[in-house]
């Protein structure tokens, strides 16, 4: 057996803050990830963001150990009955507990959210780089391509694909997420533009450097924090559009919950169930409020400008 | 202003030739055959043939393609299968109920965004300018068609102010039609003004540090009048601009607006359309939206060279 060497354990590892080292420490506490860390966690409404998101995230893992009723569960016996002990929120047309579909229906959303931006990023960051990087041609036919999907309104274009593609909670996210895409390219390209220019790139190339390294190493890090900002705000959009795509339909179909679709069944019991349309909206607007908080805080978090 | 105007016309038009591309490939993502959906239960194989013919269902795509341009450059988007009605015709009756509610919206919009924004930018820091920074934050975050429903029930329901739903002709009763479009062009307007604030917040903190305005103060002049005339006038080109931008947000909004208050606009059509499998008429509306906002587009560009007197003399 091979002795460890002495100098591999700390001296004192267990009364050692990060937090103070960093602090301290001038080279630990100019490392951008630290300044990045310390600038986002003084930001109020970026960490009210951070907790309205993680605790609609919190609620849609958990939601299957919860103590809720299940949420397709009928009863005729309770149909639209006003919050009480029994149902915390009350219930539905056909007698379903609305605190149960509500923490169900935050699965559809936030699914809607982060795989549509998903689809969105996995297009449109890579179309970004090629017409970023290599100009010319590439770039003209992407790029003119972008501008045309830009002119069309983004959930015009997300309802006609869902409408061509039918209605399902998949095609919705797929609607948007590619409604979502020119975003991506624009911004990326435009990124990478000015990536490309700086000293550090051109010094790669001249030690001959090959372009997939250069892209991985030099330009794709350093297009990133806006690509991040970028995308925890269209995730805001994203529950957006996916709760009006299942409001008018074409989203998450019934019985299967979701926070647009109890919002079209209220629409219709609103004089005898207000409660009915007044939790889903309320949901939905403190889930995006949360997306929106977060990606402003990152958002200045992540501008140099701001140090 | 001719030569920039042309210009930017010229540039627009592959833009405009991919639109084309891209609404008449969306027919080409319909799972099955539409003609045979067209042919109802009894598929006769003659009038299968027939609707073949009839819409060139048997020529190579590239032909069936140019045939449509012709037809769109002439006005003829095809026929509406809900009602038989021409789809230019059908757009032509809709559009401006819809044009009726996004102006009203925009002024709306106008009216609190703006001011909401100078008042932030010029209060920076103190409570006015958090107040105003999260209501216009809560304005992006509410999703309209929930802030519709809601204000139905309370105005409409509860307190039985405005009609709930429906729509006046402007010619047939003026008063009545404002009434009845007051709550949807509210709905429409909260998320612009949010947005037109912040893009004004954000102009005028650019501009209020700039060296006319410190000049300005130095002479010695009301406050007001350095904020109005000096800042406000040079921070208002970029609004200008992204207000006339706008224009596909306000579309997209008054679909799910319209849905709500029942209003026969052009956002009740796609819904309509799309539930009824008239693709002719969604496909229509995209290709009429698309070029709305390009020729929005080019009116901004428009306004941004004759309020920039440093681009006219270039």
């Amino acid at each position: 057996m091979m002795a460890q060497p002495a100098t591999a354990q700390p001296a004192t590892p267990a009364t050692i803050d990060p937090q103070t080292v960093v602090a301290d420490d001038p080279v630990l506490a100019a490392r951008p990830e630290n300044r990045v860390w310390k600038k986002f966690r003084s930001h109020k409404s970026a960490m009210l963001g951070g907790f309205l998101v993680g605790f609609f995230v919190l609620m849609a893992v958990f939601a299957p150990i919860l103590p809720i009723p299940d949420p397709t569960a009928t009863d005729w016996g309770a149909v639209r009955k006003a919050p009480s002990a029994a149902h915390w929120l009350g219930t539905d047309e056909i007698g379903r507990d609305v605190l149960a579909r509500l923490v169900w229906g935050a699965r559809a959303s936030l699914m809607a959210g982060v795989v549509s931006v998903g689809i969105a990023v996995a297009f449109g960051v890579p179309l970004g780089i090629l017409a970023g990087y290599f100009g010319g041609w590439t770039d003209g036919i992407i790029s003119r391509c972008t501008e045309a999907l830009l002119a069309v309104p983004f959930l015009i274009l997300a309802i006609a694909l869902a409408a061509f593609l039918g209605p399902s909670l998949t095609n919705a996210m797929i609607a948007i997420g590619l409604s979502a895409t020119p975003v991506f390219v624009r911004l990326t390209r435009g990124q990478v533009i000015s990536v490309k220019a700086e000293d550090y790139v051109e010094g790669a190339h001249a030690i001959g450097l090959s372009t997939p390294k250069i892209l991985s190493r030099y330009i794709f890090p350093n297009i990133l924090p806006p690509v991040l900002v970028q995308a925890t705000l269209t995730i805001a959009t994203a529950i957006i559009a996916e709760a009006s795509l299942s409001f008018l339909g074409l989203g998450q179909q019934p019985p299967a919950p979701s926070w647009g679709s109890m919002l079209n069944t209220a629409k219709n019991f609103l004089a005898q169930a207000p409660w009915m349309a007044m939790w889903p909206g309320i949901a939905i607007f403190l889930v995006v409020l949360g997306f929106n908080l977060l990606g402003d805080g990152l958002r200045d978090a992540l501008d140099p400008r701001e140090h | 202003m001719l030569a920039f105007l042309l210009r930017r016309i010229v540039v627009a038009i592959p833009t405009v030739i991919l639109i084309s591309i891209f609404v008449f490939g969306l027919q080409k993502l319909l799972p099955g055959d539409p003609i045979l959906a067209m042919a109802g239960e009894e598929r006769d194989p003659e009038v299968i043939e027939f609707l073949r013919e009839k819409y060139r269902m048997n020529d190579p795509v590239p032909v069936q393609y140019l045939a449509w341009v012709k037809g769109a450059l002439t006005g003829d988007l095809g026929i509406s299968l809900r009602t038989n009605q021409p789809v230019t015709e059908l757009i032509g009756q809709k559009l401006p109920v819809t044009i009726q509610l996004a102006v009203m919206a925009l002024i709306f919009a106008l009216v609190i965004g703006i001011p909401a924004g100078i008042l932030s930018a010029v209060k920076k820091g103190t409570i006015t300018d958090y107040i105003a920074n999260v209501v216009a934050l809560s304005g992006l975050s509410i999703p309209n068609f929930w802030l519709g429903i809601m204000l139905i029930l309370l105005v409409a329901v509860n307190w039985q102010l405005l009609p709930a739903s429906g729509y006046v002709p402007p010619g047939e009763d003026l008063w009545l039609s404002i009434k009845t479009m007051l709550m949807p062009a509210f709905v429409l307007g909260t998320a612009l003004a949010a947005t037109l604030m912040r893009h004004t917040r954000s102009a005028m903190l650019g501009v209020l540090k700039s060296d006319y305005v410190r000049t300005a103060r130095a002479k010695g002049l009301a406050e007001r009048r350095v904020i109005l005339k000096h800042a406000f006038r040079n921070a208002l080109t970029p609004i200008v601009t992204l207000t006339a931008l706008l224009f596909g947000e306000l579309i997209a909004g008054a679909v799910l607006t319209e849905q709500i208050f029942t209003i026969p606009g052009f956002g009740k059509l796609v819904v309509d359309a799309v539930f009824n499998r008239d693709y002719a008429v969604v496909q229509g509306i995209v290709l009429v939206t698309a070029l709305g906002f390009i020729v929005m587009n080019i009116l901004a560009d428009a306004a941004y060279f004759v309020l920039n007197p440093r681009l006219r003399k270039q």
